[in-house]
């Protein structure tokens, strides 16, 4: 048998293998690879073997969205995301993709449920998003359950589009959740994606963008909470193909209990090509206990120096006492204030979900995290 | 109650450094009535903010004897919150910022914990935007994250919102004048003169300018160098302080 590979030029990266969609060229990771090395790989044996049967959680989506099935290679599917690793290659081969196409008329939001059902039935998902060129809408995706689960999102951010994805990550204990999300950004188009990460043993998200042409933006912000045992990872990867696109990530993670680890892993590309581009990311952890881990790695590979801005920022740090002095000086007690603290710490990325209920519904979620300070 | 006052008695307080724990406060004596204005003033560094913080309860400074009596009530000992709760208030020199906590949030957290019950809505939210206006604060305000990007003057007045709201029996202000130009230094004044008015609460000012007196009429100056109270006297101390300065008492202690 002969195999041609034609490797995608976009994500070639000092720090980013190379796509590839044969699983075969992503060997199974041992832990040592730059890509895998804060990852438990020990615990996913299973998420990289391609001779397992997986089965489709599916989705069940409330909103404006034409759902359609794409099989392999069937348009759109394949155009924006190229797998990075292993796990996202196996669940790019998902026969049939599901395809949520949001029209330029859509204003509303639409609502995509994906729930697992056990832990014993591995599954793998690729959805494909595609917002059509003026289309204005926010996606907000929410996993929950119980599941051993790779899920890609490919996301295609047409003309002019202003697109939302949230993806809110609240799944049972017990759950493990991979996967790659990429977007290509076309010309004048705001794509923003927001991720939340709250619940499930191990998640790892890939998150990728590119931009289709000249112009475009692109804002990837997260929250996370990690609490005893858990382990979030999230991995951004920001390819500045081409000149005047802008792009901003900003995460922000609170760890509590033994054995809490985080890993944020930010990585921008500026291309000798992208000139003129402005670029930001920040990475902030809120360390609530002793025995956790943040790990945060912002990366910046600047190829050409004509560009408007580029800078990143990391900070790890415990609650600072001087606010918890001020909060408590009117009558606040700790745990109050605490509280207060973290959800202000929060609030700023939340708010710009701009759903009212979602934002609520979590801040209530991240207020049952903090619910151990009754223990204090 | 015929005790009712903010009493402090041979206070001493320490904070820890490098070469292990250094004195600040070498035996504070003073005692602040309802319906008193004292005003504490001193050189740079003679731990003027140091009192007003030790009384709040802030946990860089170590109380290491004496006592501190709110209306009988000691409140050596008791926690920050406690200590607010008990109806003492600190409008501090630097307000600290709160990203992402609203003003709005801020006082209605601040009002329930200090009165043991929410305040009743629609009254509160009158009085709120009644009390920003005063200050010259338009509703607006109360949305923005507590102090984050406030000018200096916006975060004094502020203070003076929560001290209007919250109405403590004792009031600490610590160099509420520092920072502000004559426009905010009057608004500001007229907040606290406000407070004071009602005539059964404390206040201790502290300050190392006199043009804060010019506003505030303290019946009490205290002369504070080197973690203690060397002179003391009525509102014509300050007056001549303005001319003499400090240097006769740093003279002394040195």
């Amino acid at each position: 048998m002969t195999v041609v590979t034609t490797p995608d030029p976009r994500t070639v990266s000092h720090l980013h293998p190379r796509g590839s969609f044969r699983v075969a060229d992503h060997p199974v990771p041992t832990g040592k690879e730059e890509i895998w090395r804060f990852t438990p790989t020990g615990k996913l044996a299973d998420f990289f073997d391609d001779t397992l049967a997986r089965e489709s959680l599916g989705v069940t989506v409330d909103g404006p969205a034409e759902v359609r099935r794409l099989d392999m290679g069937q348009s759109p599917r394949g155009t924006a995301l190229t797998p990075v690793d292993r796990a996202a290659a196996i669940a790019a081969g998902t026969p049939t993709a599901t395809h949520l196409y949001v029209g330029a008329e859509t204003t509303d939001t639409i609502r995509v449920s994906v729930r697992g059902t056990g832990a014993e039935t591995p599954t793998a998902d690729h959805l494909v998003i595609e917002a059509a060129p003026d289309a204005c809408a926010t996606i907000v995706i929410t996993h929950t359950g119980q599941a051993r689960h790779i899920g890609n999102v490919e996301i295609l951010v047409g003309e002019s589009a202003r697109l939302t994805v949230v993806s809110i990550q609240d799944w049972d204990p017990g759950s493990v959740h991979l996967g790659q999300v990429e977007a290509l950004v076309a010309k004048d188009a705001v794509y923003r994606h927001i991720a939340v990460s709250l619940g499930g043993d191990i998640v790892r998200l890939q998150n990728n963008v590119s931009y289709a042409t000249e112009g475009g933006e692109a804002e990837l912000l997260g929250v996370y909470f990690a609490d005893a045992g858990q382990h979030l990872e999230h991995r951004l990867f920001v390819d500045h193909t081409h000149p005047k696109g802008i792009s901003h990530v900003d995460y922000r993670g609170a760890l509590h209990g033994d054995g809490a680890r985080s890993v944020w892993v930010g990585d921008v590309l500026i291309r000798p090509t992208a000139r003129s581009i402005e670029t930001y990311e920040s990475s902030k952890n809120l360390v609530l206990s002793d025995g956790c881990r943040a790990h945060a790695v912002p990366n910046l590979e600047i190829e050409t120096g004509e560009i408007v801005s580029a800078g990143h920022s990391a900070t790890t740090g415990r609650f600072d006492d001087e606010q918890l002095f001020y909060l408590r000086s009117r009558g606040i007690d700790e745990v109050q204030a605490r509280r207060l603290v973290v959800r202000g710490f929060f609030s700023t990325i939340l708010a710009r979900i701009g759903i009212e209920d979602v934002e609520a519904a979590l801040m209530a979620r991240i207020d049952t995290e903090l619910a151990f300070d009754k223990e204090n | 109650m015929t005790n009712r006052s903010l009493d402090i008695r041979d206070l001493h307080v320490s904070v820890e450094t490098e070469w292990g724990p250094k004195p600040i406060l070498k035996g504070v004596n003073l005692c602040v009535k309802p319906g008193e204005v004292h005003a504490i003033m001193g050189p740079n560094g003679s731990g003027k903010s140091t009192l007003a913080y030790s009384l709040s309860g802030h946990p860089k400074y170590t109380i290491t004897s004496g006592s501190v009596l709110l209306d009988g009530v000691e409140l050596v000992g008791m926690s920050v919150d406690e200590r607010a709760r008990e109806g003492l208030f600190l409008a501090m020199q630097y307000p600290v910022e709160i990203p992402g906590v609203s003003v709005a949030n801020f006082l209605r957290t601040a009002k329930t914990a200090i009165d043991g019950q929410a305040p009743p809505l629609r009254t509160w939210v009158k009085q709120v935007n009644a009390s920003l206006a005063s200050m010259q604060l338009d509703s607006e305000f109360s949305s923005r994250s507590v102090n984050e990007g406030f000018s200096g003057g916006e975060k004094k007045r502020n203070e003076v919102v929560q001290l209007e709201l919250l109405n403590p029996k004792y009031a600490v202000m610590d160099e509420t004048d520092s920072g502000l130009d004559i426009d905010a230094l009057r608004i500001v004044s007229e907040g606290v003169n406000r407070y004071i008015d009602q005539g059964d609460r404390g206040v201790l000012l502290i300050t190392h300018y006199t043009r804060l007196l010019h506003y505030i009429k303290p019946q009490f100056v205290h002369v504070f160098v080197d973690g203690h109270i060397v002179e003391e006297g009525d509102a014509t101390l300050a007056d001549s302080l303005e001319k003499t300065g400090y240097e006769q008492w740093l003279k002394a202690e040195a």
